[in-house]
């Protein structure tokens, strides 16, 4: 378990990281979100060990990383943001380095560099030095770097950046592989990331810690959680939306687009919880006019996460 | 156990170090500099064919001034190379104190310089073709040199912990170095000298590098040459690593 405890880091008398607790077990994948310059990055950091705190610390499996640094630093895969690898070293190289000081030697030194070259899908660029490799490359001779000891806990800063789809798609499955014997933190700006590999979801802004929860309770703080969107033939009535507003259960009814022939509504409920759409599925029989498309919105994390971030509802 | 872990990290990161050096130009180009100017000062300069003196006293001379210049060189990259690439964020989370990675970086740096001066072999070599030198002065002044280049790498080593700019970090050791070897010398001493007690002007110029190299140069092996090298380098080293414990940013 990673224990985040009151974490503070001052710059000069500005507060980056402002007394910030998590935790996160294993099995876990915890996504940390923020917008930039929220103290992710500074966070992490000091999770690995990279700089002190102002005050607070960390637990890393039971070691202080003040008070016993090496220990905790030894259950650590760390991924820094930009994937900074040597330029002038090659793949096999720069692997053979980070085992051996990592305190594997001989075979098993070997055997562990030729696993992770096998499982980041290296192989074929071993024996070629990291500048003439791609962005995604490098991006993943970073990842094989965090993975390479088999760490039971990994901080991942933004692992996917720069990186195409395919080889977004890539990374993300094996973060949720690697999931169940691990504790994984991992920042991003993606919000489908999020929905796609995270169990829970950790939203910081100013330093502070706003929000943290599981992907599906954040949407649920979302104001169109539970809204019912019905897409109709025809222009809109003012007959059918007051008849709508009415119902039981409904709250109120917003017009989102109309022309002649289509006319989107949202019907928002008293409650999320208790469903509305069939009461306004069968209104809807009533005025004859026939239904083109109908869902109930789950929420959207991007309107959760702007309304956090920045205090403002969508 | 402990003290095992620590000469196994040092050298682990020594040898990465060195692998850095040669799979990029910056070892040759280095090399192949050092070597053109030693000779031009040892022939032309110092001409010593024309000297006909079978020791290597004009060879010796310039390496103040050579390493005041170069030494910074291969230390400007040390760290702020470091920082720039970011690397520095990977090297100081693995599992190995802040003394081995700053000592196994200096003694991979300070082990290519002392390649650089071995290359200059073939000098020792014409030398004792020509002549009967004294080959303990020869090997006391190559230690002098090895030991000061030390010393300005230490400095070198510390000032490139302070920036992530290599340019700004070069400058400021070449500075230091140049202060190092100034206050022994000649005309800076004869200036003070003019009307600072002489306690104070032996002070100062025992401060400086070139004093302990000169007696070296000359093959005087004196524990206090030997005990004022260790110390600008050890301390220099500690605080190289006190600044990188206390870094702020990457």
């Amino acid at each position: 378990m990673i224990e985040v405890k009151r974490l503070t880091k001052q710059f000069g008398h500005h507060p980056v990281v402002d007394n910030i607790s998590f935790t996160a077990e294993k099995g876990e994948i915890l996504g940390f979100l923020g917008p930039n310059g929220a103290g992710k990055s500074t966070t992490m950091r000091m999770i690995t060990g990279f700089f002190p705190p102002t005050s607070g610390t960390v637990i890393v499996g039971g070691s202080d990383i003040l008070t016993q640094s090496l220990a905790a630093r030894r259950k650590i895969g760390y991924l820094p943001e930009n994937a900074p690898v040597y330029p002038d070293m090659t793949v096999s190289r720069y692997l053979d380095f980070c085992a051996e000081i990592r305190g594997f030697g001989g075979s098993a030194k070997k055997q562990r560099v030729g696993e992770t070259l096998e499982r980041c899908f290296l192989a074929g660029v071993r024996h070629q030095a990291v500048n003439t490799l791609s962005k995604g490359y490098k991006q993943r001779v970073c990842f094989a770097q965090s993975i390479l000891h088999d760490p039971e806990y990994l901080i991942l800063d933004e692992p996917t950046d720069g990186l195409d789809p395919n080889q977004k798609h890539e990374v993300r499955l094996m973060i949720r592989e690697m999931s169940a014997t691990k504790a994984i933190i991992f920042s991003t700006h993606i919000l489908d990331e999020v929905d796609t590999v995270c169990s829970r979801a950790i939203i910081i802004a100013d330093g502070k810690v706003v929000a943290d929860d599981t992907p599906d309770g954040l949407r649920r703080r979302s104001a169109s959680h539970g809204s019912v969107v019905l897409t109709v033939t025809g222009a809109a009535t003012d007959g059918m939306r007051k008849r709508m507003a009415a119902l039981d259960g409904v709250a109120s009814v917003s017009v989102v687009e109309t022309d002649v022939e289509r006319t989107t509504l949202r019907i928002f409920p008293d409650d999320p919880a208790v469903p509305v759409a069939d009461r306004v599925i069968a209104s809807v029989n009533q005025d004859g006019v026939r239904i083109a498309s109908v869902f109930v919105e789950q929420g959207r994390l991007d309107d959760v996460f702007r309304e956090i971030t920045t205090g403002t509802r969508p | 156990m402990q003290s095992g872990n620590f000469l196994r990290n040092i050298w682990i990161i020594m040898k990465r170090e060195f692998a850095g050096y040669f799979g990029s130009p910056v070892a040759y180009v280095f090399i192949v500099i050092f070597l053109l100017l030693t000779g031009f000062f040892t022939f032309y300069i110092s001409s010593f064919f024309e000297a006909g003196q079978a020791d290597l006293k004009g060879f010796f001379q310039w390496h103040p001034w050579l390493f005041m210049f170069l030494v910074p060189a291969v230390a400007m990259r040390l760290w702020a190379e470091e920082r720039r690439l970011g690397t520095i964020e990977l090297l100081l989370t693995l599992p190995v104190t802040v003394t081995d990675v700053v000592l196994g970086k200096f003694l991979a740096a300070w082990c290519f310089i002392g390649i650089a001066l071995a290359l200059t072999f073939p000098l020792v070599l014409t030398t004792m073709y020509l002549g009967n030198p004294d080959v303990g002065v020869i090997i006391c002044a190559y230690l002098g040199s090895f030991l000061m280049a030390g010393s300005f790498l230490s400095v070198g080593s510390m000032t490139s912990a302070l920036t992530r700019s290599q340019v700004v970090s070069f400058i400021l050791a070449v500075v230091a170095c140049l202060f190092l070897i100034l206050a022994g010398f000649g005309p800076v001493t004869a200036v003070l000298s003019g009307w600072a007690p002489m306690w104070l002007v032996d002070l100062v110029s025992s401060t400086s590098v070139l004093s302990h190299f000169a007696s070296m140069a000359r093959g005087v092996l004196d524990l206090r040459d030997l005990i004022y090298y260790l110390s600008v380098m050890v301390f220099m080293i500690f605080v190289n690593g006190v600044i990188l414990q206390n870094r702020e940013s990457a």
